[in-house]
């Protein structure tokens, strides 16, 4: 997922200072956000992590909607923390975008730049230009709620850029958008995203949006950020169960020992040589399930009971637990053959070559 | 159901009297007559003044109470709220220890101006100002609390001052809530009596509004009163069946 574009902008620490480069700690009640986040002009960075972790918290700080605890936002050289929000060079796309109700959709996108100072007509011009991108031109007069949510959507990404921000934040871009639509939304927004020369960061909590959109994730949980990197780095070696959730991996913590890895009670056969506490990931895919014990080697091998059964895409996904919990995606026809049924003890086995060891 | 019935009767009968009673014959030369539309004049002017008055600060009030946050600000809710439940004689006499020529700040006004309010029309709109704000700032102070402050937050990220935020985000959407508040307000100020005959007096043409005038009808000429009750009853309920409509068509 994502591969295509990991040679795009990863940060280069070589070529001096990024553009962005925050510390952005938050206190609230019961729960403290503490992150750090560097942004390289033109990449995208995406903020992801399960509800409450504090993405849009990150977010509406760098915005200047809520204020820092401690810390500090630099833009450009400049202290970005010190300016109320209304001086922040930053545009913001709003989850459910906030569109205007009272003024039409050109005139949304002209809110910005005539409170930036342009003449009322000088702000429709680029509004309308703005449209044009966006292809929404022929909707310009058309109020907020006679827009689709895709169109709106578009507005609400002209509106942003129509104040040529330096730092554009974006919360949640595509949730509001059914499936269709989003699909569509997300491969203009990419495209609009390419165009965008300042810092872009996305909030979202849907790994796919991250992977197509941005160059660099950093993933956050309970305030803290647990993981960052390149989109395919993360999705090939996660650091969490909240990541390996997210990318479809089965994942543990292990000792390693030459090209043994132990979890638990059970012992895996790796390609990889370590030593030391290590992480193990294999796809569930890479379970192969039987009833009785097969012949050969006692590595990768464990006795489980399955705990569930579920539909999953065109397989079937049968959730194990017994030394360690794993998920395995076997066709309905190896169901149907080995008459598997809840409550069942099965043997397990995962192929060496399919799993993936790398240190913790 | 009984008691709702008798509850409506009650509502409409005095009102239907009215119609019962009007002296239909003479009504139009009624109509015509110069103090008959002098008080109508003086009335309807007033109160379209003391709702300007009352937009023009009570607006900013309603954003204070709903939006900033200060010490005391329950204790202003209530002092601001009084004149919905002060008699309206008891605010005219207060307006007079105010405003009148030896009251605290009438005295000053007085020798610093050479202007004195009380018995002028501008006292009749300072008058209904005083009875009627209330009604206007409890409506606009509701529709701030309900209004969503995140379009706010978008204004302001696009670079929006306070100031343009409120003037082109809240105040439109806040715009039901004004046009509500500003026709309670304009309703009340023409039908207000007791502190405008206090405060301001009852002469014909200068001080003397419709309510006034039914009041004055009343003891010399009954038949007057009822014309004079029924033309405030039709203006009051055109305007706002106007307003109503233009509003609910613009929406």
């Amino acid at each position: 997922m994502g591969d295509e574009r990991v040679s795009g902008h990863e940060p280069d620490p070589g070529h001096g200072e990024p553009q962005l480069r925050a510390h952005l700690v938050v206190e609230r009640p019961r729960f403290r956000l503490d992150i750090e986040l560097t942004a390289a002009a033109g990449q995208v960075i995406a903020l992801l992590g399960p509800n409450g972790a504090g993405k849009t918290t990150a977010l509406r700080a760098l915005a200047g909607l809520t204020p820092l605890s401690e810390g500090h936002i630099t833009l450009d050289g400049r202290p970005l923390h010190l300016l109320p929000v209304e001086r922040r060079p930053i545009g913001v796309v709003f989850q459910d975008y906030l569109l205007f109700p009272h003024l039409s959709a050109l005139d949304n996108v002209a809110f910005g730049p005539r409170c930036r100072g342009a003449s009322k007509h000088d702000a429709r011009r680029t509004a309308g230009a703005w449209l044009e991108r966006v292809d929404l031109m022929e909707h310009a007069a058309a109020k907020p709620r006679q827009l689709s949510g895709g169109q709106a959507q578009r507005v609400a990404l002209a509106r942003a850029l129509a104040v040529e921000p330096r730092l554009l934040l974006l919360d949640e871009p595509l949730a509001a958008l059914d499936a269709h639509t989003r699909l569509e939304i997300r491969s203009r927004l990419r495209r609009h995203l390419g165009d965008f020369d300042g810092a872009t960061i996305l909030v979202t909590h849907d790994p796919l949006d991250a992977m197509v959109l941005a160059d660099h994730l950093v993933v956050i949980e309970n305030g803290g950020v647990v993981q960052q990197g390149a989109p395919a780095e993360v999705a090939r070696r996660p650091r969490t169960d909240y990541v390996a959730r997210l990318v479809g991996l089965n994942l543990y913590r292990g000792v390693a020992d030459e090209q043994q890895v132990t979890v638990g009670d059970v012992v895996f056969s790796v390609t990889e040589r370590m030593h030391g506490p290590v992480f193990i990931a294999f796809p569930p895919s890479a379970v192969a399930l039987f009833r009785t014990r097969p012949d050969g080697t006692p590595r990768n091998l464990w006795q489980a009971r399955i705990e569930g059964i579920e539909r999953h895409g065109d397989n079937v996904r049968v959730h194990l637990e017994g030394p360690i919990a794993v998920a395995a995606d076997i066709t309905p026809a190896a169901v149907a053959d080995l008459d598997l049924t809840a409550g069942q003890e099965v043997w397990a086995a995962v192929k060496a070559t399919e799993t993936h060891a790398y240190p913790a | 159901m009984v008691l709702a019935v008798a509850g409506m009767t009650f509502l409409v009968l005095p009102l239907a009297g009215l119609l019962v009673r009007a002296p239909w014959s003479t009504m139009p030369e009624r109509l015509a007559e110069p103090q008959v539309l002098e008080a109508l004049r003086l009335s309807l002017v007033t109160a379209t003044i003391a709702t300007a008055v009352c937009l023009v600060l009570g607006v900013p009030l309603a954003w204070l109470l709903a939006r900033v946050p200060f010490p005391g600000r329950r204790l202003v809710r209530a002092l601001v709220t009084i004149p919905l439940v002060l008699p309206p004689v008891v605010g005219g006499v207060a307006l007079l220890l105010v405003l009148g020529r030896r009251g605290l700040v009438g005295q000053w006004l007085e020798s610093t101006f050479g202007f004195s309010l009380p018995f002028t029309t501008a006292g009749v709109v300072v008058a209904e100002a005083f009875v009627a704000m209330p009604f206007l700032v409890i409506s606009v102070e509701g529709a701030l609390r309900a209004a969503d402050l995140r379009y706010e937050e978008a204004a302001a990220t696009l670079g929006a001052s306070r100031w343009i935020v409120f003037r082109r985000v809240t105040m439109p959407l806040i715009a039901p809530g004004i046009v509500a508040g500003a026709v309670l307000c304009w309703a009340r100020a023409l039908g207000e009596f007791g502190a405008t005959i206090t405060f301001a007096g009852n002469f014909p043409g200068r001080t003397q509004t419709m309510p006034l005038a039914v009041y004055l009808a009343l003891e010399t000429e009954p038949d007057a009163a009822i014309v004079l009750s029924l033309l405030l009853l039709v203006v009051s309920v055109a305007i706002l069946a106007g307003l109503r409509d233009r509003w609910v068509t613009s929406a």
